[in-house]
């Protein structure tokens, strides 16, 4: 079964995947009070929270990919928010998120100067970098917006409705709503995948677009280009790569900027479409979450991606979920995915994992038995404790690039 | 004579630069910086100031020691900060339960703070020796988890009793009894000092701190534990085949920074009396900075803690003064830690290729004396 399944083209197991996860959740909403787990908002915020934890965590990809550990993303991502809200203020919404990127990029680029040319420890720069950041951001910010913390309403670079599906415009014609639709007849499961694809295709920001966009292109980039080749030599054997030529320093101090840069546009989406201005304390961490994504996805973009979504799920659904019940239906979920973790486990022969996930498992179920809902506490803690569990489970499995956090200088092997 | 000259010019290099930077970012702006300078260096010098400094420098200091047991072997505790919370709190909700005789009170909140602290940064110690978890990203998630997660449901949990007329004075835990907290040591000031005016008061934990940063050297330099830590950490390969159990050099190093950032907390802990409902966050963080500005030796960590507090406080002033944005002090912490981390690296390599030239001489010269 599982070699059909990487026979399959990536598009098709990724949707194999998204229709099960569909289905998990439609079959956990039909046994619980809760309609929360496919409303299209659900959807809908799930992308919007998605959207820099991804961003940022693919920065993560491209910089270590070529060997370099980047947990400054976080700092990266506040550059971003602040200059991508000062340059929305000043020159509009578009050159608001070039010039986050390019504050993103400033970050990346410290941080290639300090880790690759002087070879300081990579996260020791990063933490350097993740204090740096919000003290330049504070300081900008007091003197141009005279509080050390708030900026003035940014403006975002706006929206778009698919056609056909999600009843968007075709030059002053508005097509039919599909999946509207579809979501009205309320048949199980159907439906339930219509509002969820609706929520993703309707009021989706640009950026959101470019986001998606990103992921192809990063695959594309890194394991089908000349460039992605060279940028992978340099995280798995950069004297390997330096033997055949390959300017090893220049390619670390590339990925390391578009890392940056990548964080920086996260930053700029926060500022100007997330919370509609700069305030500090506003990345939340998420460029930590970021990283997150970055691991649990295994160094991949579809995986980034994959992880982004299942944080951002978490977070927008806790949103909306005032009165706690979707987030206890949560708790179904949880038990399911680790039994699921138990008989994979129980197959490999693996008995501690399998007697760990069981008692997960039956935790999780204990809990939606005798409670009715979750305070929100679990809901924000929720997304962590599922990162820690991934790598409870799974830190053996993942394979990080080879030199991954290894100082390289140029001439020894 | 070099080998003093260049661990010396990379501090001094870093500040050199750092002044330079937040001198051009004061006068991007169009504030004075020597107003600036001078208006922060004459409020320092008041006593007053400098008690507030000290115990400011307090709670930064135990975090660095915290943060340097696991550098000191390649093990990056990022989580300081919800360690120490999670202490702060707990020890704030022991106090308060228990009623006891001033010194026992004192050292069973101190000592809770400690253990509770201890054993969440054990778990990632766990994690990482039972499951191969990475120590940064598993201490990043037990921030976020301690912080949004178990506080924000343990301060709901252990309100205090609010009483009749409610005010948000009375958010946070139960207060501790007077025998609970930690006296100020005011008078041991004044006995160098004048009398301490404008009802500053020293924290007690200032002593505390200073026999920390004793411990801290004597453990590190003169016992067999600091020996095997500071093996593992340089080399883990031939630590491990010197006899040093890899895994149980992490779990003890890892929870011993947790027990040390258990203190940290204290110092608020003595002034409140509770856990307030916003207590002070970032120390961690701030605590890293300092632990990596003073390269993780006691004395540099004191004198780096007393830099971070000197910036922090006298740049209150420029509030009232308006000489220029007292957000200039950060801006000035970050950059001094970039630019020393960056300059301790040119250093270290400078000394590397000092030595790798002095062994190539000396072998050069001993080829000489023995004919082939």
């Amino acid at each position: 079964m599982i070699s059909t399944l990487t026979r399959m083209p990536a598009w098709a197991r990724w949707a194999l995947y998204a229709a099960l996860g569909v289905f998990l959740l439609t079959l956990v909403q039909t046994i619980s009070d809760t309609e929360r787990l496919t409303q299209v908002a659900t959807a809908r915020e799930m992308l919007r929270f998605a959207v820099p934890i991804f961003l940022a965590g693919l920065g993560g990809l491209f910089s270590e990919r070529a060997g370099v550990v980047n947990i400054g993303l976080e700092g990266m991502l506040i550059l971003g928010m602040w200059f991508g809200a000062w340059g929305s203020i000043n020159y509009g919404a578009w050159w608001g998120l070039a010039i986050g990127i390019g504050g993103g990029m400033i970050g990346g680029l410290l941080h290639a100067i300090a880790t690759v040319t002087f070879q300081v420890d990579h996260i020791i720069s990063g933490v350097a970098i993740n204090i740096l950041a919000p003290a330049i951001t504070r300081y900008l910010s007091e003197e141009i917006w005279e509080s050390p913390t708030t900026s003035p309403r940014t403006s975002a670079v706006g929206d778009w409705d698919v056609p056909f599906l999600a009843g968007g415009t075709i030059f002053g014609w508005e097509s039919p709503d599909w999946l509207l639709t579809i979501s009205q007849w309320e048949i199980w499961y159907l439906s339930d995948v219509a509002q969820l694809s609706r929520g993703l295709l309707r009021g989706t920001s640009w950026v959101a677009i470019i986001a998606l966009a990103l992921v192809p292109i990063t695959a594309f980039v890194i394991w089908r280009t000349r460039f992605g080749l060279r940028l992978r030599i340099c995280g798995e054997k950069p004297s390997a790569g330096e033997a055949q030529g390959i300017n090893i320093i220049r390619y670390k101090y590339i990925a390391v900027i578009m890392s940056g840069g990548l964080a920086g546009l996260g930053g700029a989406f926060i500022s100007t479409e997330l919370s509609g201005l700069f305030q500090g304390g506003n990345s939340a961490g998420r460029g930590f979450i970021g990283l997150a994504a970055l691991i649990f996805g295994n160094w991949r973009p579809g995986g980034v991606l994959l992880g982004a979504l299942l944080f951002g799920y978490v977070f927008g659904l806790d949103l909306r979920d005032l009165d706690g019940t979707a987030s206890h239906a949560m708790l179904l979920v949880n038990a399911i995915a680790f039994t699921a973790v138990g008989i994979w486990a129980f197959t490999r022969k693996n008995r501690t994992d399998t007697i760990l996930a069981a008692v997960l498992g039956f935790g999780a179920l204990f809990w939606w038995i005798v409670a009715d809902t979750v305070p929100s506490w679990w809901s924000n803690t929720l997304p962590y404790v599922v990162v820690l569990l991934v790598l409870v489970f799974f830190a053996q499995r993942l394979r990080m690039p080879v030199s991954l956090g290894q100082p390289y200088r140029k001439g020894e092997t | 004579m070099r080998k003093i000259s260049i661990s010396l010019a990379a501090p001094v290099g870093a500040f050199l630069l750092t002044l330079v930077v937040s001198t051009i970012a004061l006068m991007a702006f169009g504030s004075s910086p020597t107003e600036a300078y001078a208006d922060m260096l004459s409020h320092a010098s008041k006593l007053e100031t400098q008690v507030d400094i000290l115990n400011r420098a307090t709670p930064f200091y135990l975090s660095a020691v915290a943060a340097a047991i696991g550098f000191r072997m390649n093990l990056f505790n990022i989580g300081v900060e919800g360690q120490y919370l999670m202490g702060f709190l707990f020890a704030a909700q022991v106090g308060g339960l228990v009623s006891l005789p001033q010194a026992l009170h004192i050292l069973v909140i101190m000592l809770t703070a400690m253990m509770v602290s201890s054993l969440y940064a054990g778990l990632a110690g766990i994690l990482k020796t039972t499951r191969g978890v990475n120590e940064v990203i598993s201490t990043i998630m037990l921030n976020a988890i301690a912080i949004g997660g178990l506080i924000a449901w343990l301060q709901q949990k252990w309100q205090g009793d609010l009483g009749e007329n409610f005010s948000s004075t009375s958010l946070g835990t139960k207060p501790i009894d007077e025998s609970g907290l930690l006296p100020t040591i005011n008078g041991l000031l004044e006995l160098v000092t004048r009398e301490v005016g404008q009802g500053k008061e020293l924290t007690g934990m200032f002593l505390v701190a200073i026999l920390v940063g004793i411990a801290y050297y004597v453990l590190l330099n003169r016992t067999r534990f600091g020996f095997d830590l500071r093996a593992s950490g340089i080399n883990p390969f031939a630590a491990r085949a010197g006899g040093v159990p890899p895994k149980r050099m992490v779990l003890a190093a890892m929870m011993l920074s947790g027990a040390v950032a258990g203190l940290i907390g204290m110092t608020e802990l003595a002034d409140t009396g509770k856990f307030p409902p916003d207590p002070i966050q970032g120390l961690g963080f701030q605590g890293i900075a300092v632990a990596l500005l003073g390269r993780n030796n006691p004395g540099g960590m004191a004198f780096a803690a007393l830099l971070f507090a000197f910036l922090d406080v006298s740049s209150g002033v420029l509030d009232s003064t308006g000489a220029a944005s007292r957000e200039i002090a950060v801006i000035m912490q970050g950059i001094v830690l970039l630019t020393a981390v960056v300059a301790y690296g040119v250093a270290n390599r400078f000394r590397e290729r000092d030595e790798a030239r002095e062994a190539a001489e000396v072998l050069a010269a001993e080829r000489e004396v023995v004919p082939a």
